[in-house]
């Protein structure tokens, strides 16, 4: 299948005053239509600053540095401020982890609604309004007529963000960036917005990129996870496979480390250590410090992407699977 | 979990809080039928809420944002003055004390927050945050016996005392955090308040922290009043688990059966709400949303989402009845009909 979205060593700086630093380090990633990719990691693992540069909203001092993102074809990292515009928020929306902060409290849910949508078409105000009216149906907000004239404060968190869900949908995307798009809502609230961005996937053929910390939110809503560590991608995969068996030390780590792994009362397994800062990643593997299998070629050769299992695409950065460190 | 007895550290007798929000003068007034008329707005974030703490237990309150949980934790402690109600710490009534007949009641009772990040004074050192309560607590005190306090108890969290004179933003969330938990073990307590105390960290540092408090509570035998909405940190390390909703107790169990066989019929929507590794299984999809806790419904709080609802539950307040081991606040699971 034709991938919708193809990232190819995607290296992303910021020029600080005491010298360059990496957020991102020679990314590959690829997504097909209509799949769902959940991009997994801590805080400061670089999860947002990749789905920021899919858009280009890296803002200086940031910049792409070498590497590519072709987005249906075309590559995009390349392209102008004017051009992005066109893709930006029309083909690829994204969606935001605080729902209040991403709507403006002092205009009304039409007017946000609409706004966009003379952004991206020529439409007539009546011709707006009707689109805004069906996409807040499709995220089942009750009435949506009388909700337009409404202001943000008069909705709950969920309705917000289902709100702000309706907005990404009313260009029809062919793509959807969700950013710890639940992390903000209640447990219940929560599995209402993730049923309904499966629903939205499968109805529209959208593709959607869900970037999360959470391990149990991707495994219900996503086909294939990609785990980022200090700014790479450690393991990718099926949802499944890696769910089921993680090949990094890191992500076996991660998982091990949910109370779900022992029986209450247990002591909990914990990864020593934390992530380093990007300004002083160690050399090698950038886990090493912590990683409970470290041989002496972990900490000079940097491990590359090698297949765990070639058939489902599963791949780990990790030299006990690559072989380079007998296990 | 470490060792229990039944004896009950801290008992709360039909708590109720509520805050007035009206504000001044001209916020209050209303045009009704054509008259003006005074009207405060309550927000009645706990209502009648009972239960008891037993002593080296964890008892763990869950509940979705705006269910009272925080607001139930900072009344046991003493932040807010309940409206009325009961408050008992092994025995003893001190919900009336004075400030000064509550000083020793202080120092067997600490909280720890949520957020490391300002819950810690930036502009005090690691050693005064950890030398005030305890220098409070213990007056006259020679300042060797503090700096031995204070190094056995960073010690004791994992904090390096060499760093004791280092500031809070030297450190990372979950250092912060056990900071924090240092700020409680100084005055020797025998009761913690954590009031989410993971929420903000990472899930690796999450299970670092959860091990302290685990580790703390088997050392010392303490007791735990934990609040938090993450249900599958609850489940790992409470003892009993109460769960709220709308300021009002719905269920409270022991872990085990809570988790495995949920009575009140909110308890299971919010259990099948957890996501989970490994496959999806059905969410229960409640009608409507969470009323505000300003017009609080009739009945029972949870009859307007409730699937199983009848007209005695719009009319009844239902009352927490023990039912198998558990304490289930519904008609219908008392009538036999769940």
């Amino acid at each position: 299948m034709e991938p919708i979205l193809d990232i190819k060593n995607l290296d992303v700086k910021f020029a600080l005053r005491t010298g360059e630093v990496t957020a991102i380090d020679n990314l590959n990633l690829s997504l097909n239509k209509g799949e769902r990719l959940g991009i997994v990691g801590e805080s400061g693992a670089g999860k947002s600053v990749l789905g920021f540069s899919i858009i280009n909203l890296i803002r200086k001092p940031g910049f792409i540095g070498n590497g590519s993102i072709d987005f249906r074809g075309k590559q995009i990292s390349t392209y102008s401020e004017e051009q992005i515009r066109n893709i930006r928020g029309n083909r690829i929306s994204m969606i935001f982890q605080d729902p209040m902060m991403a709507l403006n409290p002092v205009l009304t849910i039409g007017t946000q609604m609409t706004e966009a949508i003379f952004a991206h078409m020529d439409v007539s105000q009546e011709e707006a309004e009707r689109i805004a009216l069906e996409k807040l149906a499709k995220v089942h907000i009750p009435a949506p007529e009388k909700r337009l004239n409404q202001y943000p404060h008069e909705f709950s968190g969920g309705m917000r963000q289902r709100i702000i869900i309706a907005i990404s949908l009313l260009t029809s995307p062919d793509l959807i960036i969700a950013d710890e798009p639940t992390t903000a809502l209640d447990v219940t609230i929560q599995a209402e917005i993730m049923d309904l961005l499966i629903e939205l996937c499968e109805s529209e053929g959208m593709s959607l990129i869900l970037i999360t910390h959470d391990l149990g939110v991707v495994s219900e809503v996503t086909e294939r996870i990609a785990v980022m560590y200090a700014g790479r991608v450690i393991e990718s995969g099926p949802t499944e496979a890696i769910i089921k068996n993680p090949q990094h030390p890191y992500t076996q780590g991660l998982i091990k480390a949910l109370p779900e792994s022992r029986k209450p009362g247990e002591p909990l397994y914990q990864i020593p250590g934390m992530m380093p800062t990007l300004t002083d990643i160690p050399p090698g593997c950038a886990f090493n410090p912590r990683c409970p299998m470290r041989g002496d070629i972990c900490m000079t050769k940097r491990p590359e992407a090698a297949f765990a299992d070639e058939k489902t695409g599963h791949m780990a950065a990790c030299h006990l699977v690559s072989g380079d460190l007998a296990s | 979990m470490s060792t229990q007895s039944s004896t009950p550290i801290l008992s709360l007798k039909n708590i109720v809080k509520h805050f007035d929000i009206s504000g001044g003068f001209l916020e209050k007034l209303r045009l009704t039928d054509g008259k003006l008329s005074l009207q405060s707005t309550i927000v009645k974030a706990v209502n009648s809420v009972s239960f008891d703490i037993l002593e080296g237990e964890t008892l763990s309150v869950v509940g979705e944002s705006g269910c009272g949980k925080s607001t139930l934790a900072r009344c046991v402690i003493g932040i807010h003055e309940p409206n009325s109600g009961e408050i008992y710490f092994r025995g003893e009534r001190i919900d009336e004390l004075s400030p000064k007949a509550m000083m020793p009641y202080r120092a067997k009772m600490q909280m720890v927050f949520q957020d490391p990040y300002s819950s810690l004074n930036p502009r005090l050192t690691v050693q005064k945050t950890l030398e005030e309560p305890f220098r409070f607590h213990n007056p006259g005190v020679g300042s060797g016996e503090v700096k031995d306090r204070i190094d056995e108890v960073m010690e004791q969290v994992g904090v390096d005392p060499k760093w004791a004179l280092r500031y809070p933003h030297e450190f990372s969330g979950g250092q912060r955090q056990r900071v924090s938990i240092a700020r409680a073990l100084m005055v020797d307590p025998a009761f913690i308040v954590a009031d989410e105390p993971i929420s903000a960290l990472d899930v690796s540092v999450q299970a670092q922290i959860l091990n302290l408090l685990m580790e703390t509570q088997a050392k010392r035998g303490l007791s735990y009043m934990f609040i938090s909405h993450d249900l599958s940190v609850v489940r790992h390390i409470s003892s009993r688990v109460a769960v709220m909703y709308l300021g009002t107790l719905c269920e409270l169990s022991d872990s085990e059966s809570l988790y495995n066989e949920p009575r009140h019929p909110y308890t299971k929507a919010l259990l099948s709400a957890i996501p989970q590794m490994g496959g999806k299984k059905g969410h229960i999809r409640l009608k409507g949303e969470v009323p505000s806790p300003i017009n609080l419904p009739t009945g029972c709080v949870f009859h307007g989402r409730c699937p199983y609802a009848d007209e005695r539950c719009e009319q009844e307040v239902p009352e927490a009845k023990v039912n198998g081991s558990s304490l289930v606040a519904c008609h219908r699971v008392e009538e036999g009909a769940l």
